[in-house]
């Protein structure tokens, strides 16, 4: 099912006009704050009517001004994932979990109880109340309460924002299962590159109100216009051999990559995230340095930024790889269209593509 | 000791401390709803009048309660506009019955239950409700599964000072329903008619003492459920 969301609504000082598709899968709408995020989402879930616009999930309409259609969120049958989670303080976790299946229609599809126990581990949680849970606890509780009302759109809201690295490490790999294998889309509000890098399928970035881009991640993370200094490139590869020396050898378009080791199967299929501003550019093949990855590719496009920098990008295979160097860089080097070039990579951040995959927190591994 | 002390009450003694203790439950009970309502409209809503509302129901704690008796008489009593309505459609007289005590000893605490409620609601996170109602429940079952349950150790606060202060009202209620033994005499009346008479001290000061051990029973109650307030809204 494909959501459809068309908006506009006007704050004092602020005026957000979006439309926008999320296909199946892991939508990310990404932004900085004060960008219409949260705005957008609320709206989605019925707790902001804005001044006008049409929603639907597939052919179910939530919202349509033009019709005087409004469905109240109570009748929307959303999960809505807070960023505070927002756990019933005066009810168990059980009796949270169990807060919107009282009121999910009898025999809607959806994960029974035991199941998504298992998916967050928090079955030793179950008597407990909220204030005595952890954050990362309560993250996870509250992804359980949503998936558990037997949604047909799930709505994150930064939901990782308020946690440590090692929480969110902890709570991305639910995502990712929910989106591999839920069927259910997740509209997911984030301002932050990796999470979108390891979970969407699709990002609509956001500026100012405004659907600024709006595609697969590859695309918008190296799109200068929508992501400023923090363009990065999204390359797909594949678990080749875990090698002695405990790095794991991953096989791209480009070239071999290496990371520290993995525990995934060989012929796993992973994201890699490059942020551009860690690719060095190199017309020969480098030699007597310490950087393992070194890519190589055909330079596509040269596309100057605001300032002294430009971003370079190669193809590699059917993927993107930008690099962010200055001017004076590329006319020193004389780069043009169409030659090959060497990237090397400073750091490499992975993710898992496929499901169930026990993947060591924390990925980004200088190497 | 307590038990022998007790049975030393004489027949009117114990007349005024039954009629206090029902004139103070019926007022409470009865009030208790519709405190609620105010309280969460007054916390949640805006609506045209709502400074009039706030005002009305704040009148009586400022007020002199001879005043308040006085209006209550003017309205209420079997002349007034309000008293002949319920006389004459429902049967309800109110003027110098033990009806009447309750409706200045409910009106009179009215204010104070109000405020303890209102802050109990103004204590709940809306963007709690705002989850519920994501998860599917409408806006009663929202008010009866979150807000309530929240909010429910401030309403017992609420009602409990709301008892004590209805068992303790004399002004308005003598002004309304005057000092009527075994119909209209509460606690404070029948302290006051029996200063009124020679050798009526002793019974004076046996009622004293009970009035302040409901009234202390009452606060120390209070006090205990507002602090279980505190640890039912942080989830602990």
């Amino acid at each position: 099912m494909t959501l459809q969301v068309r908006l506009s609504h006007r704050f004092a000082g602020f005026a957000l006009d979006v439309d926008f598709q999320a296909p199946p899968g892991l939508t990310v709408l990404f932004g900085p704050s004060g960008s219409g995020k949260t705005t957008v989402v609320n709206a989605v879930a019925g707790l902001l009517r804005p001044d006008s616009g049409r929603i639907a999930v597939g052919d179910w309409v939530l919202l349509d001004s033009a019709a005087r259609r409004a469905l109240p969120p109570h009748r929307r049958r959303l999960g809505y994932v807070f960023q505070e989670g927002r756990l019933f303080p005066h009810l168990s976790v059980r009796q949270n979990l169990l807060y919107g299946r009282w009121f999910a229609p009898r025999g809607a599809p959806g994960p029974d109880l035991s199941r998504v126990v298992d998916l967050l581990g928090i079955g030793p949680l179950l008597n407990r109340r909220p204030g005595a849970l952890s954050g990362g606890e309560k993250s996870r509780v509250a992804i359980g309460r949503a998936l558990l009302a037997a949604p047909r759109l799930i709505l994150a809201d930064e939901p990782l924002a308020a946690l440590d690295e090692a929480r969110k490490a902890e709570i991305l790999p639910y995502f990712e299962r929910l989106r591999d294998e839920g069927g259910v889309p997740i509209l997911y509000v984030s301002h932050a590159t990796t999470e979108v890098a390891r979970l969407a399928t699709t990002v609509v970035a956001l500026r100012a109100g405004r659907v600024i881009a709006a595609g697969p991640p590859g695309q918008v993370l190296g799109d200068a216009g929508a992501m400023g200094s923090e363009t990065a490139s999204v390359l797909s590869a594949r678990v080749a051999a875990h090698d002695d020396d405990g790095l794991t050898r991953l096989e791209t378009a480009g070239g071999a990559v290496f990371v520290a080791r993995l525990a995934a199967a060989p012929g796993t299929g992973l994201r890699l995230r490059v942020g551009s501003r860690d690719v060095i550019l190199s017309r020969t093949r480098p030699e007597g340095i310490s950087a393992l990855n070194i890519l190589q590719g055909h330079i596509v496009d040269i596309a100057p930024e605001d300032g002294p920098n430009v971003q370079v990008s190669l193809a590699l295979g059917p993927d993107r790889l930008t690099a962010r160097i200055t001017r004076r860089s590329a006319t020193q080097m004389a780069l043009a269209p169409g030659q090959l070039c060497y990237a090397i990579l400073k750091t490499v951040a992975v993710a898992p593509e496929d499901l169930g995959l026990a993947l060591p927190a924390g990925q980004g591994t200088r190497l | 000791m307590t038990g022998a002390w007790a049975t030393s009450l004489g027949p009117a003694e114990w007349q005024a401390v039954r009629l206090s203790l029902q004139v103070g439950l019926v007022a409470t009970l009865a009030s208790l709803p519709l405190g609620v309502l105010v309280a969460y409209a007054l916390a949640r809503w805006s609506f045209p009048g709502k400074q009039v509302l706030n005002g009305i129901v704040h009148l009586p704690l400022i007020l002199p309660p001879v005043v308040t008796g006085y209006l209550l008489l003017v309205f209420f009593g079997r002349r007034g506009p309000a008293g002949q309505f319920l006389d004459q459609w429902f049967g309800i007289v109110l003027s110098f019955r033990w009806t009447g005590a309750a409706l200045a000893a409910a009106i009179m605490a009215f204010p104070l239950m109000v405020r303890a409620i209102r802050l109990a609601v103004e204590a709940v996170d809306p963007k709690l409700e705002q989850a519920a109602s994501t998860l599917g429940a409408n806006p009663v079952m929202v008010f009866l599964t979150v807000t309530f349950p929240l909010i429910l150790p401030g309403v017992i606060a609420g009602a409990i000072l709301a008892f004590a202060k209805a068992i303790g009202e004399f002004g308005a209620t003598i002004t309304f329903v005057s000092n009527i033994p075994g119909q209209t005499q509460t606690l404070p009346s029948a302290i006051y008619a029996f200063l009124q008479v020679p050798g009526g001290e002793g019974a004076a000061a046996r009622l004293v003492m009970i009035s302040i051990a409901i009234a202390m029973t009452a606060l120390l109650l209070s006090e205990y459920v507002a602090r279980r307030v505190a640890r039912r809204v942080s989830g602990a």
